[in-house]
């Protein structure tokens, strides 16, 4: 899993650290699938990702989108809230859940249908990951995170939802330094800290 | 008039039609704005109304877009746009943002559209044939919940075929989700009988508005409002 949003809160010296170790056949769970050589592009653009799971590719994810054409990554489309809800699913220990969104498009092929309260819906299942990679403003060093304005986006769900979180953060403060109400993500989701100045793409 | 002669004649432009949509904000909404038409909405509202926008990544409250200088990147739209925001608004992750969308919290949403069917029906998201993969986004989950959905787009493709259809050929976002339609020539509202004609451009007269829509429209007996902008 990879946060980020709209240019905003994705872990982008994590991105470049898996293309410097050259890890292949990954499959990634994000929103979208980079801007040109930035975000997840780079990993697209080094053949590492084998298959994604994704709302909204993304009208500059140039790597993605010639590799797609290629054959050489496959991708599986899931509305954007209910991408959310199968991570929150997952971390919450869920087995499934129904909703009316999907209901005679596209996206139903394969999935259970049924009938509640008088409604069509479709059964939609949990999202779990070996790794969530999260970018936050701050950790303390427990890994009590805090996110900045709408840097927040998918971060705290995908933080959720993995065996292992590792989060990029701008600043590494002590025990105690956040307000135990303004922490965000609490630290129990977080296994790993990076601390590592911000590197955006614009 | 010729169906091209029909083709020639002036409609409402994209900035009337967001105007004529703004209207139909109450003050104190909570409204989502799509990409198209929608987005300029924001930029028409009638002066003294405030509008809560939401914005599907965990903004609820969003102004005005940023000026020169005044970016902050982490503070961005759904099209990546650098925002602001007013007082009172709110922040908070993508899948309490799509809790409201989904679960009929918004007052109002807004959606552009290729295809809305009679029944209510919307294509919005994919184009049949075109190039690269598509995107979803969060329209389906929009579409779905939407308490209130106000569909904003032109009344025909550009080489003239109709927009508004007995069933969508293009990739449903959703299924009897559209309340209203505001097109460049007409405002119509989608009801259990049919798609009722409740406003219509100046000039146009409903006999030309039904030549260019291929569902049967219901017309009220006395001649329907002309839009003003």
């Amino acid at each position: 899993m990879f946060g980020g949003f709209g240019g905003a809160g994705f872990p982008n010296n994590l991105i470049q650290a898996l293309v410097r170790k050259g890890i292949k056949d990954i499959t990634a769970i994000s929103n979208n699938c980079g801007t040109r050589d930035g975000e997840l592009g780079l990993m697209f653009k080094h053949g590492q990702i084998r298959h994604v799971i994704a709302s909204f590719p993304g009208p500059h994810s140039t790597h993605f989108q010639e590799s797609f054409a290629a054959q050489k990554v496959t991708l599986e489309f899931v509305p954007q809230g209910i991408l959310c809800e199968r991570m929150r699913a997952a971390a919450a220990g869920l087995l499934g859940f129904y909703t009316t969104v999907g209901v005679g498009t596209e996206i139903a092929a394969g999935k259970e249908e049924r009938i509640l309260n008088g409604k069509r819906c479709l059964l939609e299942l949990p999202l779990h990951a070996d790794y969530a990679l999260i970018k936050a403003e701050k950790a303390d060093a427990l890994g009590n995170l805090t996110y900045r304005l709408a840097a927040r986006n998918f971060n705290p769900i995908m933080a959720m939802a993995a065996t292992t979180t590792v989060v990029e953060v701008d600043e590494i403060v002590p025990i105690g330094a956040i307000p135990p109400e303004h922490v965000v993500t609490p630290a129990i989701f977080v296994h790993r800290i990076v601390h590592a100045k911000g590197v955006r793409y614009v | 008039m010729s169906d091209s002669a029909l083709l020639q004649k002036p409609r409402l432009t994209r900035e009337q039609v967001a105007r004529c949509a703004a209207r139909e904000l109450p003050d104190g909404a909570c409204v989502n704005l799509g990409f198209g038409i929608p987005t300029l909405i924001a930029e028409y509202l009638p002066p003294g109304l405030t509008v809560y926008f939401h914005s599907e990544n965990g903004i609820l409250g969003m102004g005005r877009r940023a000026r020169p200088g005044e970016e902050d990147y982490d503070l961005v739209d759904a099209m990546k746009v650098p925002v602001t925001l007013i007082p009172g608004a709110s922040i908070f992750h993508q899948a309490d943002a799509h809790l409201m969308t989904r679960g009929g919290h918004l007052d109002v949403c807004v959606l552009g559209g290729f295809q809305v069917s009679e029944k209510g029906d919307l294509a919005n998201w994919k184009v049949p044939g075109a190039k690269g993969s598509g995107g979803i986004g969060g329209a389906m989950d929009i579409a779905s919940g939407a308490k209130k959905l106000i569909v904003c787009m032109e009344h025909t493709t550009k080489e003239g075929a109709p927009k508004i259809v007995r069933q969508c050929t293009y990739p449903v976002t959703a299924l009897a989700c559209v309340h209203t339609v505001i097109t460049d020539l007409a405002v119509l509202d989608i009801r259990p009988d049919g798609v009722h004609l409740r406003e219509i451009a100046p000039n146009w007269a409903p006999t030309e508005l039904q030549s260019l829509t291929e569902v049967r429209l219901i017309i009220p007996a006395d001649v329907p409002f002309v839009i003003s902008t």
